[in-house]
């Protein structure tokens, strides 16, 4: 660098550090707005039962994905066929999925689900992948209590 | 532009590798706490204890990016390029844990949700402040002139530093795969010992990490300006 120009600079920059500062401030603040303000409640990863059925006719067979509980009681695995069927429940609509293939090993009655697939005519969600949303408790069993694993007990009910 | 920032001197290393020492060996006993100490829990069994790195590496990565924003402003406002250092060396060990973050938390969800990967709001602003942070670093390689260098890795320092802000509100504003944050009411008082034992040694090894980084990246501008002053002595 040259000496002129380190003389000149440290000036120059203390007059234009005001603007440098309003400048950050502008594109800050417009940044912030575009994510804050703009996104707002648009970014759903998936649909509530409810909210798949309230959409009538052009919530089927288009790809979606359908959250919600697995509705306890209403798992059912074939072994032979290795089709997994089970109602989601969002506590006031309940949606039959039928997906194939052993769930993650978190899967059991009441536990949070996110399914990726189409929902038929026939009212049947047809998944293509599921995944497990968890809740943020972590707590140990109680005494005398496993982990629960129903995974275990699906996949021993295939060998029997 | 060298006449103010010639005038400082690097600085040193003193008692800081006897504390690297010493969070070496508390992140050591953090981690054989929360392997040893802590139940199973009764939905993940044992894959629980993946809480005792992805949650501390998301934590301190926050503060981490935060110590950007500070020297990044500070540097804007007082020009002093030992700032802009810092916000650096801070911004690297952010990139570091960011990415840490995230790949623990893919090796989390595969067990666990049963997918690496989901496009959910928190998992793509994650994403997204990683990317802002290599771009960061990628710019302080593409521009030469340090004061320029400076400048702009200051601004998108502070811009990267807000996305934290949406990572963190992420699961709050939108509907997501991943839960929201825990909270001591939410995790049993079993684990909140170890998770909060290895927050702390992340966040020793983090600020150990920013300060030594901090070091070095003083001793090569020190070595510039050094070189810049005997080329003009010589000239």
């Amino acid at each position: 660098m040259n000496i002129d120009e380190s003389a000149v600079t440290p000036a120059k920059a203390t007059k234009r550090r005001p603007i440098a500062i309003a400048a950050v401030v502008v594109v800050v603040g417009v940044f912030g707005w575009l994510l804050y303000g703009g996104l707002d409640k648009n970014v759903v990863f998936f649909l509530t039962p409810q909210e798949l059925l309230a959409k009538g006719t052009s919530g089927y067979d288009v790809p979606v994905r359908l959250g919600g509980q697995v509705k306890p009681g209403t798992v059912k695995w074939d072994d032979k066929t290795l089709r997994l069927t089970f109602d989601v429940t969002d506590g006031q609509s309940d949606i039959a999925v039928q997906s194939s293939g052993a769930p993650p090993q978190m899967f059991r009655d009441g536990q949070g689900v996110v399914v990726e697939g189409r929902f038929g005519r026939d009212h049947v969600f047809n998944s293509t992948g599921l995944m497990i949303k968890h809740s943020n408790e972590y707590r140990p069993p109680k005494a005398g209590e496993k982990p629960q694993e129903m995974y275990k007990t699906l996949i021993k009910g295939s060998g029997a | 532009m060298s006449t103010q920032s010639t005038s400082w001197v690097p600085p040193r290393a003193g008692r800081w590798p006897l504390f690297g020492a010493f969070t070496i060996l508390f992140l050591i006993a953090g981690q054989v706490l929360g392997l040893t100490q802590s139940p199973a829990d009764r939905d993940m069994g044992d894959l629980e204890k993946i809480i005792y790195v992805h949650v501390p590496a998301a934590w301190v990565m926050s503060v981490t990016f935060a110590i950007v924003m500070f020297y990044s402003l500070r540097y804007l406002w007082k020009r002093d390029e030992r700032d802009d250092l810092a916000a650096a060396a801070a911004a690297e060990v952010g990139t570091l844990l960011n990415g840490l973050t995230l790949a623990l938390g893919m090796i989390f969800g595969k067990p666990t949700w049963g997918v690496w990967w989901a496009w959910d709001a928190r998992l793509t602003s994650t994403l997204v402040l990683f990317l802002i942070f290599i771009g960061y670093l990628s710019l302080r390689e593409f521009v030469d002139d340090p004061e320029r260098r400076a400048q702009w890795s200051a601004a998108v320092g502070i811009l990267g530093a807000i996305n934290v802000g949406i990572v963190y509100m992420s699961v709050r504003w939108w509907r997501t795969l991943h839960q929201m944050q825990s909270s001591p009411e939410t995790v049993d008082a079993t684990y909140v010992l170890a998770l909060r034992v290895n927050a702390f040694a992340f966040l020793f090894l983090m600020i150990y990490f920013v300060r030594r980084r901090y070091e070095s990246l003083c001793l090569v501008r020190a070595a510039d300006h050094a070189a810049e002053a005997a080329a003009l002595r010589g000239a």
